[in-house]
């Protein structure tokens, strides 16, 4: 588990770095550090479904995001102190650390048994109930499917919202405007 | 900076794309159609297939990869992908309730051609997320130029 706790450590630094750096360019690459790291802890427990997906999602995200920022002046104003937003986080995370004490004063369950007992009716089940070998698949597009219908609505939407906010055609240019205007 | 952009990258660039292009393409195409047997799905594949497009535009420009897949393409096939997994869902209607798996009895476990609906579901959310995907990162591109031949 050593390795873990490497990796998480990794992450943070790459988290403050990416805060704390002034060029744009240095912080979309500490924000890819995070990335990566995360996907290796998914693989690390055992879950290649979601590591595949984290990795493939966050080199688009940070190509996306280099391209963004790559050419771009964006002047970066230092914000004053907000002493009403980190008191409120202070008074959040302190419940936040009461709730956890409270709720696992009694003790977790070992990593991989869970506390509910469905998750094991997929795993005995799946390849005879589905024919698929791939449990998370078969989780994911049969037993849950409904849940990936909203998903991919989810999705579908934010393309939509996407391609409507950012359209040109029909979009008028400012000195068009400016004429109409006058 | 322009026209740099307007000729894509350098030519060491170009000649690694050229060979690596095509085998991105495959692998996304390996990891939806592997879908229900390996680690992975729609999902991944769609993103890695939308990767490959993403590797044509940036390496040669935007011209190269319009031509192979424009910005009103991708909202028809995203659409497409949208509608045949509705469509496989509500299909399943007729055998017995929302996303009831009909194909089921086909094909042994473990086989290319097995569990049903689900490749064909993976099949269907891969072009939806491809395709949504590519048109987000041609949208954001088309914007910033707009912008930058307006300064």
């Amino acid at each position: 588990m050593i390795e873990l706790y490497v990796l998480l450590g990794l992450m943070i630094a790459g988290a403050i770095i990416a805060i704390e750096v002034k060029n744009l360019l240095s912080a979309v690459v500490a924000v890819g550090i995070v990335g990566l790291g995360l996907s290796v802890i998914f693989l690390l427990l055992k879950a290649p479904d979601v590591a595949i997906t984290q990795i493939v999602v966050e080199i688009a995200a940070v190509i996306l995001l280099i391209r963004a920022t790559l050419h771009r002046e964006i002047a970066l104003k230092s914000c004053g102190s907000r002493p009403f937003g980190a008191l409120m986080g202070i008074i959040f995370l302190g419940l936040a650390v009461i709730a956890a004490f409270a709720t696992f004063s009694s003790g977790l369950s070992p990593f991989g048994e869970p506390l509910m007992t469905v998750s094991s009716f997929y795993p005995m089940n799946a390849i005879s109930g589905t024919g698929a070998t791939n449990v998370v698949t078969s989780v994911i597009l049969d037993y849950r499917a409904y849940d990936t219908l909203g998903e991919a609505t989810v999705l579908f939407t934010a393309v939509i919202g996407v391609l409507t906010v950012m359209r040109s055609v029909g979009k008028k240019k400012e000195e068009d405007l400016q004429e109409n205007n006058e | 900076m322009s026209k740099e952009h307007e000729h894509g990258m350098t030519v060491i660039v170009k000649t690694v794309t050229r060979l690596t292009v095509g085998l991105i393409f495959l692998y996304g195409i390996y990891i939806i159609l592997h879908g229900h047997l390996t680690p992975g799905g729609g999902f991944a594949g769609g993103v890695i297939i939308a990767l490959s497009f993403m590797n044509l535009d940036l390496a040669f420009g935007g011209s190269v990869s319009a031509k192979v897949f424009s910005k009103g393409s991708t909202g028809v096939v995203e659409a497409l992908g949208a509608v045949m997994f509705l469509a496989l869902a509500l299909i399943g209607l007729r055998y017995g309730g929302f996303f009831d798996n009909f194909l089921h009895p086909d094909g042994d476990p473990g086989q290319l051609v097995s569990a049903g609906i689900i490749p064909l579901e993976n099949i269907a959310i891969s072009l939806k997320v491809g395709a949504g995907l590519f048109g987000i990162f041609l949208t954001l591109i088309v914007l910033q130029k707009f912008e930058s031949e307006k300064k």
